[in-house]
């Protein structure tokens, strides 16, 4: 392995490298479509490399699924449907899931290590968050497969059939396990895309589900790029799309689907607002700020990328802001001490930077962390934005990277004016001491996840999705199940 | 000596008052034998966006009543069409109903009325849950209403269609723009009255008259209605589902025989609804437990 390319200029804050270990994993020099659980050639006969965004070195080659690919999947989804997988009583689907679940426990330091290499995210974010998260959504839904009739109270459900699900390469693992794991309980079969950056954990996670004996064609695995993406949702024979990504593709994808009868469910874009209030806990609430922007390098459709502080604290705020950010740490994503990690590809990292430059000709002043960018792989600094105007493209668009735009407020009311003046509804954070003002808040913020005092939480009983351009549908937690359900008529 | 029968003028309802259209275009629906039932308006688009501004002036007050006072409000639309009975069965039985089928469409639709408004209430306990997460924070998902819902208006029927849309769409706090069946529009009109004395908010609910295939557009391609519900729109609904999609627009179709005691449910409430998850920390000092 390289050395770390951990790099800080603070002196005091120097630690030693912290290398995870890479020899207990195995990524194969090339991958095959999933399906039926074969690995199957592409009729395409095309292949895509991936890479560690971090190194810019090549880790394999991927199959790219073309039409007749699809199809094959689609068909095979479908067989598995109609002659296993809606005869499979709930307790054993119930089962299976479970299986599932435990075997990503057992591989969950391989699952950690590859997440971290194919997309650049932190060694410790990977462990911590990602991959447990991702078992766990297994184990939830396991459980619900046979207690369906206890979710919908007097109204019998029955499965879609086939879902489509596309998703994107922010936490590659998790929104696998977000998307297969509800469909499963309730009883659907699946056809799954990962992004194309990030291939290598979903079919990780294909091994995996081959190992557990789940039956052949419940769940297939074609990667490529957004063509195979379009194949799924054009596809005649699907009953739902499930899609996590940008804004811009759910309305592509809800136009194509206009009038087909099939499901959709949409988690798209945000610009969320994180509200500190001058009775909040101040250090505190600087974690929360970190943690809601740099989080996965800022590559959450969640992030707390608009910052609004009340006027009297915004400088001690600042202040604090900035010191913070010198204490980052930005380099090897393997490294256990590393904060940020690398942007997932060059073409995010070029957006970024076209941001940036948008941020600074509109006039807002920047302010990036001192730490030095490895020389090798697609690394942005942690960057702020103060004196940001509402009308600012950087405080409107989605950047989906480490970029935080400042604004300032002096009322609970003007505040909730410029928190909610965004087509997106996606996610809000709220920092004060008064509990009957968060209340307040979280009720008049019109979005689909509230943090009070905290941010960037997860859990899969936890139901997460937007409100107004930010989609529709919630994953996660007893309301999860409705997207993969229909009455029963 | 016959007396000279008053005829009504029929008017649209926005924001609390019956403008005529800005259009100053009526058309004139027939009944069976194929006499004019009465002039209506031909509404425009510019009426669906002035329904549309009073609607989203209305939402923020009327989504934040309590859940009771809406119970209170809904019922009251019930008694009133209780006491208007008499008018509604005429002016079905002038768009072709027999008076037995217009006497059951009413009392359906007062029936159907007093159960939303009995939901009001209750609808967020039901749907809403306490979420057990592994870390130490209280979280939980409550239902909040969606903002403007677009109903296109049953065809088939002039009122209990209507009803069985409209009435579980505001019960949940949402505002609405409706647009009547083009064939058979006098009832909702009528309804609009009922409405207007029934301390519903101006603007909470609003209903226009005219031509679907130039209102359902304008109606679907909107910015600011956050819903759009209706019957199946046949060869409408591609163009319309896709009119949806520039402000991902929810939409759900429902086919039912609203004349059907079966046709209402929680489940017509819950689909205009959105769901908000809110996270707490929960302190976590010291070791003492709450067991005892």
């Amino acid at each position: 392995m390289a050395k770390s390319t951990t790099k800080k200029q603070a002196p005091s804050w120097d630690y030693s490298p912290s290398l995870e270990s890479t020899s207990h994993i195995t990524i194969l020099p090339r991958y095959e479509l999933f399906i039926n659980n074969e690995w199957v050639k592409p009729t395409s006969k095309k292949y895509f490399k991936t890479t560690n965004p971090a190194t810019e070195e090549v880790l394999s080659e991927i199959a790219w699924a073309n039409d007749k690919d699809v199809d094959l999947a689609v068909k095979a989804a479908r067989k598995a449907y109609q002659d296993v997988w809606s005869k499979t009583t709930p307790k054993e689907r119930s089962k299976y899931i479970y299986r599932i679940a435990r075997l990503m426990q057992e591989q969950a330091r391989e699952l950690s290590v590859i997440e971290t290499l194919d997309a650049g995210k932190p060694i410790r974010e990977a462990r911590d968050i990602d991959v447990p998260l991702a078992c766990n959504h297994f184990f939830y839904y396991a459980g619900w497969a046979d207690k369906l009739e206890y979710a919908f109270p007097n109204q019998p459900m029955e499965a879609l059939g086939v879902a489509g699900q596309i998703i994107p390469w922010n936490f590659p693992l998790l929104m696998a396990a977000w998307k297969i794991a509800p469909a499963l309980a309730a009883g659907n079969t699946v056809v799954l895309k990962p992004a194309e950056t990030t291939s290598l954990t979903a079919l990780k996670l294909a091994e995996i589900i081959k190992a557990s004996g789940l039956p052949p064609g419940v769940v297939n695995i074609v990667t490529g790029h957004g063509d195979t993406g379009a194949a799924i949702v054009n596809h005649p024979d699907i009953n739902k799309i499930a899609f996590t990504g940008s804004t811009n593709v759910g309305k592509i994808i809800q136009r194509a689907i206009a009038g087909t009868g099939k499901k959709a469910t949409l988690e798209l874009g945000g610009k969320s607002a994180n509200i500190i209030f001058d009775d909040a806990p101040i250090d505190q609430a600087v974690e929360g700020i970190i943690n809601g922007i740099f989080f996965n390098q800022g590559h959450v459709c969640c992030a707390g990328s608009r910052l609004f502080v009340q006027e009297n604290i915004a400088d001690l705020v600042i202040r604090k802001l900035k010191h913070r950010m010198d204490s980052l740490y930005l380099g090897n994503p393997l490294d256990k001490n590393t904060d940020i990690g690398a942007i997932n590809s060059k073409e995010q990292l070029t957006t970024i930077e076209k941001y940036i430059k948008i941020g600074i000709a509109e006039g807002a002043e920047i302010y990036q962390s001192a730490c030095e960018l490895p020389s090798k792989g697609y690394f942005c600094r942690p960057t702020i934005f103060i004196n940001v105007a509402q009308s600012s493209t950087i405080s409107q668009e989605e950047i989906f990277g480490p970029v935080l735009s400042i604004q300032t407020f002096r009322t609970v009311d003007e505040v909730i004016q410029k928190a909610n003046n965004s087509p997106y509804g996606l996610a809000a954070g709220v920092w004060t001491d008064k509990g009957s003002r968060i209340f307040n808040l979280t009720t008049k913020l019109r979005a689909g996840v509230i943090w009070a005092n905290t941010y960037n939480k997860f859990d899969p009983t936890s139901p997460f999705g937007g409100y107004k351009e930010s989609g529709f549908g919630r994953e996660g937690g007893l309301h999860g199940l409705g997207a993969y359900l229909k009455m029963k008529v | 000596m016959n007396r000279v029968e008053i005829l009504k003028t029929y008017k649209i309802y926005i924001g609390g008052a019956f403008p005529r259209t800005e259009s100053g275009r009526y058309y004139t629906p027939v009944n069976k034998t194929g006499e004019g039932i009465g002039n209506m308006c031909l509404s425009s688009r510019k009426d669906v966006r002035n329904a549309v501004t009073a609607a989203r002036k209305a939402f923020g007050s009327w989504s934040e009543r309590s859940a009771f006072n809406r119970g209170q409000i809904i019922y009251r639309i019930a008694e009133m069409l209780e006491g208007r009975k008499e008018q509604f069965i005429l002016e079905l039985q002038k768009q072709g109903s027999t008076k037995a089928e217009a006497e059951k469409e009413v009392i359906l639709a007062i029936d159907r009325i007093v159960y939303y408004a009995g939901w009001c209430d209750k609808y967020n306990q039901v749907l809403s849950a306490v979420n057990p997460v592994s870390s130490s924070h209280f979280n939980f998902t409550t239902c909040e209403s969606m903002g403007i819902v677009g109903v296109l208006a049953p065809q088939t029927t002039s009122l209990i269609g209507l009803v069985s849309l409209l009435i579980p769409a505001i019960c949940s706090g949402n505002t609405a723009v409706l647009i009547a069946s083009e064939k058979l529009p006098l009832c909702a009109i009528t309804f609009a009255e009922v409405l207007n004395s029934s301390d519903v908010p101006g603007g909470v609910v609003n209903i226009l008259t005219g031509n679907t295939e130039e209102l359902l557009p304008v109606l679907a391609s909107h910015m600011d209605v956050n819903a759009l519900i209706s019957e199946s729109l046949g060869s409408l609904e591609i163009e319309t589902a896709k009119a949806a999609v520039d402000n991902l627009k929810r939409k759900f179709t429902y086919n039912a025989d609203w004349s059907s005691e079966k046709s209402q449910g929680l489940y017509y409430i819950s689909d205009c609804l959105e769901l908000k998850t809110t996270w707490h920390p929960i302190e976590n000092i010291g070791g003492t437990t709450s067991s005892y």
